[in-house]
């Protein structure tokens, strides 16, 4: 009752800052002290985020359909590069250096490659999501089955269990939370992977739309693309939460 | 229930000698304690008897059956309760099930009995997070029976707890005791604690580790509530104390 308390109190707090800095930038462009050209009124935004919804939920389908593609895809790829290096050592040392690297590379910069080997469709983008969203789910997870309990192994060996077992039974379920911490990484990866990748080339799709607005001087439109990402991401990492509430019931009874 | 034989154990780990020449045996519905100082080799020995270290010389045999460097036939217990955070009590106790190949469903029922054998009653749904150190240990004892009811090994199962939950699982392992009938080695430094529970004590001593002296309790089970108070209980204490 009292941490639901604290919980309600938490969020009023949050919600008045928002609030408070929405207020502000009111002011600010109603006063006139910026153009509205270069920075929008909330309420200009709001206004284009509504006469533009049609237009923007079409958008938005197609970057949603990249980015669910892409990050089903490089939760895959991660879980099966965490369990094969977690399980032979030799592939560990031999691949981690690689999975580093491939973070190194800048976004933006293989995009434009991607969509000149691939093309203009949905492969290039769901490719550029992968390599961005994998990467946390493995290193999250190979995290998790480090963490393992030694003795709690070496008892599941002694009543004879077999490296499966260890896995479904010990490495696997404790390493929930580390991939759940990941996956929500990787999911607010996957909606602005999803963007940049339209930036760089496409027909359509919300990066694709934010480049039209921005190139016709449309900040408010702008601005209310910007919204719709964020309220996106915001909802997947929910989203994410949920999933993690059904699937760690133990975690909500401590 | 089942009888164990260790025959002449020796191990040594980095060029020391940490057990030398140890051989003990273990009747059948016998509670056999091994007591000794931390650090004495009695972990190691566990690990020998349990089959996840091999000896160097000697072997270990359970009903004659040699089963000297070949885990999966006892199963043990530790301070710890290393019970999985994640399943709920039920599906802890039945996991030496699982492992054994059992439907989940099956093993389920299975443990169901014993849960209130176990004063458990009431906890199978709970997870183990839910519960206290003394019930955790109480579920940690039942997995390890629901392993192998012919012998378990506890390696100083109520060490972490404070003294009055000690005391009051002493009384409950008594109790359990009375009603299942199993064949356990059991790990301590706590003196009264081995005089207490036990058939028979063998002292762990020296460095490298050797058997140091046996000692029956004659004192007849179930054991009246003050034999800790006793004279004779004394005499059992001072003459460990004199060989420790």
């Amino acid at each position: 009752m009292k941490r639901k308390l604290q919980n309600t109190t938490s969020k009023l707090w949050s919600a008045a800052a928002i609030v408070i800095l929405l207020l502000l930038w009111q002011i600010v462009s109603a006063a006139g002290w910026v153009p509205d050209y270069m920075l929008p009124s909330p309420v200009d935004v709001v206004k284009a985020f509504i006469s533009e919804f049609p237009l923007l939920m079409e958008n938005a389908r197609v970057t949603l359909a990249e980015a669910f593609l892409g990050l089903a895809s490089g939760v895959v790829l991660g879980f099966v590069m965490a369990v094969l290096m977690d399980r032979f050592g030799r592939l560990y040392q031999a691949l981690y250096p690689l999975v580093v690297i491939t973070q190194t590379i800048p976004t933006v910069a293989i995009a434009p490659l991607l969509v000149l080997w691939f093309g203009y469709e949905m492969l290039p983008k769901v490719i550029l999501i992968v390599i961005v969203t994998f990467f946390p789910i493995t290193v999250g997870l190979l995290n998790g089955f480090k963490s393992a309990d030694k003795d709690m192994m070496n008892l599941m060996r002694s009543m004879g269990a077999g490296n499966l077992q260890i896995f479904r039974y010990i490495k696997l379920p404790g390493a929930m939370s580390y991939f759940f911490a990941s996956l929500r990484i990787s999911a607010s990866y996957a909606v602005v992977g999803a963007v940049i990748s339209e930036w760089l080339g496409g027909f359509n799709g919300l990066g694709v739309y934010m480049t039209r607005v921005k190139k016709a001087f449309s900040f408010d439109k702008m601005f209310a693309v910007i919204l719709l990402i964020s309220a996106i991401s915001l909802l997947l990492m929910k989203l994410v939460d949920l999933i993690q509430r059904k699937c760690m019931p133990w975690e909500n009874k401590k | 229930m089942a009888e164990l034989k260790v025959s002449n154990v020796s191990k040594s780990f980095d060029g020391k000698k940490i057990l030398e020449d140890i051989s003990i045996e273990i009747h059948e519905n016998e509670l056999v304690s091994l007591l000794g100082v931390s650090g004495g080799g009695k972990t190691t020995l566990f690990n020998v008897i349990s089959g996840l270290i091999s000896p160097d010389s000697g072997s270990v045999s359970l009903d004659g059956e040699d089963i000297t460097s070949r885990p999966g036939n006892v199963s043990y217990m530790l301070q710890k309760d290393l019970l999985l955070p994640y399943r709920t009590v039920e599906d802890n106790v039945a996991l030496p099930l699982l492992i054994k190949g059992e439907k989940k469903k099956a093993a389920r029922e299975k443990v169901q009995p014993y849960f209130a054998e176990f004063g458990l009653e009431g906890t199978q749904k709970k997870y183990p997070a839910q519960l206290s150190g003394g019930m955790r240990q109480r579920a940690a004892l039942l997995r390890t029976y629901m392993f192998s009811d012919r012998l378990a090994l506890l390696d100083e199962p109520f060490s972490a707890l404070d003294t009055l939950t000690k005391s009051a699982m002493h009384k409950w392992y008594l109790n359990v005791m009375e009603q299942i009938h199993l064949s356990t080695v059991f790990i301590t430094h706590d003196i009264d604690e081995a005089i207490l529970l036990s058939d028979r004590i063998y002292i762990l001593g020296g460095t490298p580790g050797r058997i140091v002296d046996e000692i029956r309790i004659e004192e007849k089970k179930p054991r009246r509530e003050d034999f800790n108070l006793t004279e004779e209980f004394l005499r059992y204490k001072r003459r460990i104390l004199s060989k420790i």
